[in-house]
C-alpha cells in the first residue's frame, strides 16, 4: 500500500515526460554513436575498473586506520603528537592531490635508484611499478581529510560517559575500544560515505602516473580509435554506477548500528 | 639543497614560468568561483521556487557532477564545448576558432563550481528566518530591495564556511587542466621538474605556493566571515 503511494508520489506526470526524452536520448546515443570499439576493449574496462574499485578500497581502509590516530593525537594528544598531526592534515588539505602524487612518484622515483641497497633489496621489482606510490598517495590524502573529520568525531563523544568509564577504573586503552572509538566511528559513519565518493573521485589522476585504471582505459581506447565522447560517456556513467553504490552500501551500514534514541 | 637556483627569476632559472603559471591559475580559479557563485545563486533559486520540471532538472545536475570525477567532466566538456562552438559557427559560415584555454578552464571549473554552490546556498537561503521575509513582505518592500537588505546579509553568515571551501576546492582544481595540457602552476612545474631533472625542489616550491594560498585564503574567508556575522548575537541558538 505504502508502496504504491511512494510510487505514485514519485512518477508525476512531468516526471514521465522527462523519463521518456531520457530514454529517448539513451537510445539516440546507443545507434547514433560509434561502440564498434567495445567488444575488443571490454576486457581491458574490466580489467581497469577492478583496479579502480581495489584502489578505492584498500586506500581507503588504510587511509582510515591512519586516520583515527591522527584524529586522536590532535583531539587528544600532547602538543608534541597534535602539532605534526595537525600539520600533516593541513599539508595535504592545502595542495591539490596530482601534486602529491607526481612528488611521489617523480621525487621519490628518481631518488630510490641513486641508493643501491634499495635497488638491491627484494622490495625493488615492486617499489619499480607505480601503483605503490598511487595507493600510497591517495592514502595519505585520505588520511588527511579524514584526521580532520576524525578530530571532530572523538570531540562530540559526550565527555561524561569518558569519565564514568574511567571512574569504574576502566583501563585507557579498553575506553578507547569500547567506548570512545565506536561512538566516533558512528558519528562519522553519514560523512564518510560522501568523503569515500570523493576519494572514488580522485582515482583516475593515478592515470596520470601510467596506472591503468578504468580512466585510462578510456584515454586509450581514444587515442587508438580517435573515438571521443563514446569511452568518456561510458566512463561517466561507470562512475555514477560507483557513487551510487557506495551511497548505498553506507546507508546499509548506517542502519544496521544501533539506533539512538532521541528524546521526543 | 644545490637545486635551489633553479628557482631564481631569471633564466636558467624557473621563477618566471612558476609565476606565470600561478598567475594563470588564480585567474581560473577566481573566474570559476565566481561564475560558481552566479550558476549557484541561479540553481539554488531554481531548486527552491522553480517548478517541477527545473526542480528535476537541477537535482540531475547537482546530482551527476558531484558523482562523476572532475577530471572526466573537464575532457567532457573541453572537447564538448570546443566542438559545439565551433559547430556553431560553421553553421554560420564563420570559421573555426581555438578557444582559450583560460575561457575553457572557467567555463568547465565554473560548472563544477556551480553543483556544489548549489547546494550550499541553498542551505543557507533555507535558514534565512521566514518571519523576516514576511515582514518584509507585509511592509510592501520591493523584491530586490528585500534580496538585498533582508535575505541576502543574514544567509550570508550562515554560506560562508560552506563558500570559503569551495574557493579552495577551486584554487585546487585548477591543478587538474595540467592533465589537458593547459600551462597553471602544476603543469609549469613539471615541465620545469623533468626539464631540469630536480622533481623535489619544483614539486616542493609549487606545494608551498598552494599552501600559501590556501592559508592567507583560509585567514581572509574567517575575517569576512566575523564581518558577515558581526550583528548577530554571540553563541547565537544556546
Amino acid at each position: 500500500m505504502r508502496g504504491a503511494d511512494v510510487m505514485r508520489g514519485w512518477l508525476q506526470p512531468h516526471r514521465i515526460v522527462l523519463i521518456l526524452i531520457g530514454l529517448g536520448l539513451v537510445y539516440v546515443c546507443v545507434t547514433q554513436m560509434r561502440w564498434d570499439w567495445l567488444p575488443k576493449y571490454a576486457p581491458m574496462m574490466a580489467e581497469g575498473l577492478w583496479r579502480t574499485i581495489w584502489l578505492l578500497i584498500l586506500s581507503s581502509i588504510l587511509g582510515m586506520a591512519l586516520a583515527i590516530p591522527l584524529g586522536l593525537a590532535q583531539a587528544a594528544g600532547p602538543w608534541y603528537l597534535a602539532k605534526p598531526a595537525q600539520v600533516f592534515c593541513t599539508v595535504i588539505r592545502g595542495t591539490p592531490l596530482l601534486l602529491q602524487i607526481w612528488l611521489l612518484y617523480y621525487g621519490l622515483g628518481s631518488l630510490f635508484p641513486q641508493y643501491p641497497w634499495i635497488r638491491e633489496s627484494d622490495l625493488w621489482p615492486i617499489l619499480r611499478q607505480a601503483w605503490p606510490y598511487a595507493l600510497l598517495a591517495l592514502t595519505l590524502s585520505f588520511a588527511g581529510y579524514e584526521g580532520e573529520v576524525m578530530r571532530g568525531a572523538f570531540r562530540s563523544v559526550p565527555r561524561g560517559q569518558l569519565e564514568a568509564a574511567r571512574a569504574m577504573g576502566m583501563p585507557r586503552h579498553l575506553i578507547l575500544w569500547r567506548i570512545w572509538l565506536p561512538q566516533a566511528v558512528r558519528a562519522v559513519l553519514p560523512t564518510l560515505g560522501g568523503e569515500t565518493v570523493l576519494q572514488m573521485k580522485a582515482t583516475p589522476l593515478v592515470a596520470t602516473i601510467t596506472v591503468v585504471e578504468i580512466y585510462a582505459v578510456a584515454s586509450r581506447v581514444r587515442q587508438d580509435t580517435f573515438i571521443v565522447y563514446e569511452p568518456l560517456l561510458l566512463l561517466a556513467l561507470a562512475y555514477l554506477a560507483l557513487a551510487g553504490l557506495i551511497v548505498l552500501a553506507f546507508r546499509w551500514f548506517e542502519n544496521r548500528g544501533p539506533v539512538r534514541h532521541r528524546p521526543s | 639543497m644545490e637545486t635551489l637556483h633553479l628557482l631564481a627569476y631569471s633564466p636558467p632559472g624557473w621563477g618566471a614560468t612558476l609565476l606565470a603559471g600561478l598567475w594563470n591559475s588564480l585567474l581560473i580559479a577566481v573566474g570559476a568561483f565566481g561564475l560558481g557563485l552566479i550558476l549557484g545563486t541561479l540553481g539554488a533559486w531554481g531548486k527552491l521556487h522553480g517548478g517541477p520540471v527545473t526542480r528535476d532538472l537541477l537535482a540531475m545536475y547537482t546530482t551527476i557532477v558531484r558523482a562523476v570525477p572532475e577530471l572526466i567532466l573537464i575532457l567532457i566538456l573541453y572537447f564538448g564545448v570546443t566542438d559545439l562552438v565551433n559547430q556553431i559557427l560553421i553553421a554560420l559560415g564563420h570559421e573555426r576558432i581555438q578557444i582559450s584555454g583560460v575561457a575553457a578552464g572557467i567555463a568547465v571549473l565554473g560548472v563544477v563550481q556551480g553543483a556544489y554552490a548549489t547546494e550550499v546556498l541553498r542551505g543557507a537561503l533555507l535558514a534565512v528566518p521566514q518571519g523576516q521575509v514576511e515582514a518584509a513582505k507585509a511592509m510592501g518592500m520591493p523584491p530586490f530591495l528585500m534580496a538585498r537588505r533582508i535575505i541576502f546579509p543574514s544567509m550570508l553568515g550562515l554560506a560562508m564556511p560552506g563558500l570559503a571551501n569551495l574557493w579552495l576546492i577551486a584554487t585546487k582544481d585548477t591543478a587538474l587542466l595540467a592533465v589537458v595540457g593547459f600551462s597553471e602552476l602544476t603543469f609549469a612545474t613539471r615541465q620545469a621538474a623533468s626539464t631540469t631533472k630536480a622533481f623535489f625542489t619544483f614539486f616542493m616550491a609549487a606545494g608551498v605556493i598552494y599552501l600559501i594560498i590556501t592559508l592567507l585564503s583560509g585567514w581572509a574567508f574567517a575575517r569576512i566571515e566575523r564581518w558577515a556575522r558581526r550583528g548577530e548575537p554571540r553563541n547565537a541558538g544556546g
